[in-house]
């Protein structure tokens, strides 16, 4: 019974602040997880969501609250969360390979050289780069170069997966064909998922459920929604659900009572949106 | 004609035969300079006939002071390999630290300011103090002044590590050993080797002046006593020489350089 109890309080975040000087970025922000769920925060740019994320990280100490993951407080980074970075931050001489070994031979420090290799390789084909294992990141795409960042992440086998944006600096095609290389990662391997992204359709594919931020300074948690879809999710079976505009409409309406002067990221998400789903302008 | 050889002629005009109209104004120039303005230096065709014995039989040794002018630059690149590879082992690690360290930094950075632009003449008679012989005089003299470039690029390289990368390592928890080998030091390598090629620069144009002032067999001790015995055609062989090596060494570490670069 207790164990329920902590899959459904995988991981709990409760009156974490952030400030920077005078300035309260993130202020009482409380979420709790269940474990094996894809939970995705979204917010305006500016907002503090990559502030949250990166304490949940370890990478940004906290100014108040507390986060325990799996019984355990977060106090400093760790392989047990792992993190994909918007920027695909590879070693540049390291092949994809090396770079994916790297981690897992801090995982699995008892295991040779060899099963680390097998292990590294199994997740860089799962990803889709069985072919480009020894090749470096200056000799592979931006998309293929975040594939290995995640198979990096994924190949942790980590409590809790922690997403920055992952795919913001990709093209939208090719952010497609990621979210789906991601989508089949997270359901595989039955991980627990953290995504911070603007992209409120890219939230909806995802996502078990969607955390929406409200506009910093004092940024906290506004408006918690549950994303009712199937899985495993087709991206036609989720655009033809008639509930998924209505979701869609309570995103945007959100996100835009919001608005402040520096409301740019939100337009730049719903031009996106359009070209992502040509279908909903004609509804529009 | 196919595009490919056109591409290659081409490329032999732009990297050989304009340089070569270039040296060829130079030596036009100095030709009419000796025959007009300035009758002490030696025209291009002296130099020629003074100097040939010593290029065309380059290895030769006649004399202690009378050698091919490939033997003494060989005399002469032990010389600075002996300084350069001091002042790599000393900089170095000293650049790490001070990129590593903002107190190192602060500390330490303005006595670098102020011991960078010491010149090799002023070194060199300290070097004689300290060790009394003038082998280790010019090591040291060497060394002081070549290392300043690999201490400030490595330190630079340091800084410049991107913040991802230090966020990787943290997330993975790598260990400090591996950190340093396995991510600062190929992240600050291309750097490094900016100042590793700077270095060797600076230690090849220390070597003259301190083969000079202790009278080495080498390029710059056979320049200093040819200019002594008024062979001034033998000035001419040496500059030229000192620069070609020069030029040489400059490209060799360029190309490791851009190889670094790439990879």
């Amino acid at each position: 019974m207790s164990l329920e109890r902590n899959d459904a309080k995988y991981l709990e975040i409760s009156q974490v602040s952030k400030s920077f000087g005078a300035l309260t970025v993130v202020d009482d922000f409380n979420l709790t997880m269940a474990r094996g769920e894809f939970v995705s925060v979204i917010g305006h740019s500016g907002c503090g969501k990559s502030t949250v994320l990166s304490m949940i990280a370890g990478l940004t100490e906290s100014s108040g609250g507390a986060i325990v993951l799996a019984g355990k407080e977060v106090r400093a980074p760790g392989p047990d969360r792992g993190v994909v970075f918007q920027a695909p931050s590879l070693f540049p001489w390291m092949t994809a390979l090396a770079n994916v070994v790297i981690g897992v031979e801090q995982v699995h420090p008892k295991k040779t050289r060899t099963q680390h290799e097998a292990l590294a390789t199994h997740y860089l084909e799962l990803v889709g780069l069985g072919d480009a294992l020894h090749k470096k990141p200056p000799e592979l795409s931006g998309g293929m170069r975040q594939r290995v960042g995640l198979a990096r992440a994924f190949a942790l086998t980590p409590k809790l997966l922690l997403l920055d944006e992952p795919f913001g600096m990709l093209d939208s095609l090719t952010r497609l064909e990621l979210q789906d290389v991601l989508i089949e990662l997270w359901s595989e391997d039955d991980r627990s998922a953290l995504m911070v992204t603007h992209d409120v359709d890219e939230a909806l594919f995802l996502s078990d459920r969607i955390v929406m931020m409200t506009q910093g300074p004092n940024a906290h948690v506004g408006e918690i929604l549950t994303v009712p879809f199937a899985r495993p999710r087709t991206r036609k079976a989720v655009l033809e659900d008639p509930s998924y505009y209505v979701l869609r409409e309570r995103m945007i309406g959100f996100l835009e009572s919001q608005e402040s002067p520096k409301a740019e990221a939100a337009e730049v998400s719903v031009v996106h949106a359009v070209q992502a789903a040509p279908d909903v302008a004609a509804v529009a | 004609m196919t595009t490919s050889s056109k591409a290659i002629s081409q490329r032999f005009v732009e990297t050989v035969l304009i340089p070569m109209l270039g040296i060829a104004c130079v030596i036009v120039l100095w030709a009419i300079t000796s025959a007009t303005l300035v009758k002490a230096l030696p025209s291009p065709l002296q130099t020629w006939h003074a100097s040939k014995l010593y290029v065309l039989e380059p290895f030769a040794k006649r004399g202690e002071l009378d050698q091919g002018i490939l033997r003494f630059t060989w005399y002469s690149l032990q010389r600075v390999a002996k300084g350069y590879a001091l002042a790599l082992l000393i900089g170095t690690p000293l650049g790490f630290v001070l990129g590593v360290s903002k107190f190192f930094t602060k500390a330490f950075d303005p006595i670098i300011q102020i011991l960078r632009p010491v010149s090799p003449l002023a070194w060199l008679p300290l070097g004689l103090v300290l060790f009394q012989k003038p082998d280790p005089a010019a090591t040291f003299t060497i060394a002081m002044c070549s290392m300043w470039p690999t201490v400030l690029n490595t330190a630079l390289g340091v800084r410049s590590i991107p913040q991802d990368y230090i966020n990787v390592a943290r997330v993975l928890q790598l260990s400090k050993q591996k950190r340093l080998f396995k991510i600062m030091l190929p992240a600050a390598l291309p750097y490094m080797f900016t100042g590793f090629r700077l270095s060797l620069g600076i230690a090849w144009l220390v070597i003259v002046a301190s083969e000079m002032l202790t009278g080495a067999p080498g390029v710059g001790g056979f320049l200093w006593q040819e200019y002594n015995s008024l062979i001034y055609e033998h000035l001419i062989l040496c500059i030229c020489t000192i620069g070609l090596v020069g030029f040489v060494l400059d490209r060799l570490m360029s190309m490791v350089e851009m190889r670094l670069r790439v990879a």
